[in-house]
């Protein structure tokens, strides 16, 4: 296990460290937005691989983080107004709180929320709790654009500052914060799968009536994958204000996100870590490529092609192909 | 001396229909009980509710001396009711071994209180895939058995939950008759290490070579329930089974 997060923080840290090569900011803009969906595909997965719950409210949770952070933000802009005289300098000392601690607060929230939506819903099944996935988005959307604390409908500005010390640009910082983030998440994602909490989740996607005879508490353990993958989402979106400059509710609960955190693991495979990873990776970069030679606009039509793609050739995703053939080779 | 399991009065509607109406019954421990009736009698319903999988609605369940009304079905499984269901349900993503895995990482610790190793759930699972005769397809899905094998799964995983009492629905029907003495033979094993058995089933030859007991439900109604050969010979089962 140590020997995992080992090899996965040293292949983060040389990715890094190639991409400062060249010199080129756009790299990280770009890489930023790919590692970031490593996070948010691998926190679906947890829920909608493992456990076999498709969440349709991806965005909700990626949303909730980020505003979090501009709450928090906001709130620093407004200490004086906000606490009471004796009390700002206390508050000015802590504000503005480093992103790390903005990533941690987003996580909490988003995971408080995941478990009370998965309290709520998660009696239903198959479309239905996708449905009630969705409709979280909307309504949480619909907070947002009337909170004017946040901004409200018109967004809202979170100043990035433009140097990190000692490490360059304000973006490779950023950049580096997601990168650990996909490493914490993939290392979470695979210690799942081999744990007596992954044989869990395998039997509540098989078959939960037969896993709750076999004594696998079903309500729990959903639970848990829900408030889990929520968290690792809220704190993907956590620093994303900072990335973006400007938060708007059209951006942060948009569509691109709920449609690609579930076509990336899709893609990849969801029954392992590695798949998400793959799926990623093969969709994000192909939609960097795109948006930069073609149309931003053509991403969506892509992902609708390449999942129609593998819903017919590789419906287990690429993960699923191999592990066929392997099956089938070892069978023979 | 106390029953292992005891149902008292239990009744169970579906909307206007009534599934379970004041039934009451008492299995010993070590004893083989043979649950029959017609299709629609309210077995399967019964089942559900001593195993949790549905609540009845009046009356109570209770197991080894504990009430189970309001139990989910995996607190009962934790204090040894286990069952196999009646279409089997393995789960197909996972590899027999791993399906065996499941009860064993999920109830046997709870009563002995400690997790079991590695290695023991390795061996344990060996043990019960061998038992059942399917050693040689640890590794395979379960879209690789047969029928009777994907029965012998079904009682091998309700097996890993190491229960006092198991109830075996309909894990006969449809096989052949040199398979069910295979099952047949299973289950008496199990009895013989000390398991209660309720075994509900259709085929008769079965339940009267195996049974020590015979319930009879009809239209959610207990009309008989005493040695087998008696059972048989009452009119009121005769009359259920073929008409007057």
């Amino acid at each position: 296990m140590p020997l995992f997060t080992g090899i996965a923080i040293v292949v983060a840290l040389a990715i890094f460290a190639v991409l400062r090569v060249p010199n080129i900011e756009y790299l990280f803009v770009a890489g930023y937005t790919i590692v970031q969906y490593i996070v948010l595909a691998t926190a679906w997965n947890i829920l909608g691989g493992y456990c076999g719950y498709v969440n349709f409210g991806s965005a909700a949770f990626f949303a909730l983080g980020a505003y979090s952070t501009v709450a928090l933000a906001t709130f620093g802009n407004q200490i004086d107004d906000l606490v009471p005289e004796s009390m700002a300098p206390f508050f000015h000392l802590i504000f503005p709180l480093p992103i790390p601690i903005l990533i941690v607060f987003g996580g909490i929230v988003s995971g408080i929320v995941g478990f009370g939506t998965g309290y709520l819903t998660l009696r239903l099944r198959g479309a239905f709790f996708a449905i009630a996935t969705l409709a979280l988005s909307v309504v949480l959307a619909t907070l947002v654009v009337n909170w004017d604390f946040v901004g409200g409908s018109g967004g809202a500005y979170v100043v990035r500052p433009g140097e990190f010390p000692g490490l360059g640009s304000y973006m490779q910082y950023l950049f580096l914060l997601m990168l650990g983030l996909a490493v914490f998440s993939v290392v979470i994602a695979r210690w799942i799968e081999r744990s007596r909490l992954g044989f869990g989740f395998a039997a509540i996607r098989d078959d939960e009536l037969a896993a709750e005879a076999s004594g696998v508490p079903t309500l729990r353990l959903k639970l848990i994958a829900t408030t889990l993958s929520g968290a690792l989402m809220g704190m993907a979106g956590a620093p994303f204000p900072y990335y973006i400059g400007y938060l708007a509710p059209a951006s942060a609960f948009g569509l691109e996100y709920a449609v690609n955190s579930i076509a990336m693991p899709l893609i990849g495979g969801t029954t392992s870590w590695i798949g998400p990873v793959i799926g990623t990776i093969l969709l994000g970069t192909l939609q960097q490529v795109t948006t930069v030679t073609i149309s931003s606009a053509v991403n969506v039509l892509l992902v609708g092609v390449l999942l129609i793609a593998f819903v017919i050739i590789a419906p287990n995703g690429i993960v699923g192909l191999v592990q066929d053939r392997l099956h089938a080779r070892r069978r023979k | 001396m106390t029953a292992l399991l005891s149902v008292q009065n239990v009744g169970k509607r579906f909307g206007g229909f009534v599934a379970l109406d004041d039934i009451s019954l008492d299995v010993q421990a070590g004893e083989r009980l043979g649950l029959i009736g017609p299709n629609g009698s309210g077995k399967s319903t019964l089942v559900n509710c001593i195993c949790g999988t549905l609540q009845n609605e009046r009356g109570s369940v209770h197991f080894d001396g504990h009430a189970m009304n309001g139990l989910a079905a995996h607190e009962r499984t934790h204090r040894g009711l286990s069952r196999s269901f009646q279409l089997p349900r393995p789960f197909p993503s996972l590899t027999l071994a791993d399906n065996l895995c499941i009860p064993m990482l999920y109830t046997v610790h709870k009563r002995t209180g400690t997790p079991l190793h590695a290695d023991d759930i390795g061996a344990r699972c060996g043990e019960l895939l061998r038992m059942v005769g399917l050693d040689n397809k640890a590794k395979h899905l379960p879209r690789d058995l047969t029928q009777v094998e994907m029965r012998k799964l079904e009682l091998a995983r309700a097996m890993a939950a190491e229960p006092k009492l198991l109830i075996a629905d309909e894990a006969m029907a449809g096989l052949s008759h040199s398979e069910i003495e295979d099952i047949l033979a299973l289950l008496l094993r199990l009895n013989e290490s000390g398991i209660t058995v309720i075994m509900i089933e259709h085929i008769m030859t079965a339940v009267m070579s195996f049974s020590q007991r015979l319930a009879v439900l009809v239209s959610g109604k207990k009309i008989a329930d005493g040695k087998p050969e008696d059972v048989v010979r009452n009119p009121d089962v005769v009359k259920a089974y073929l008409g007057e």
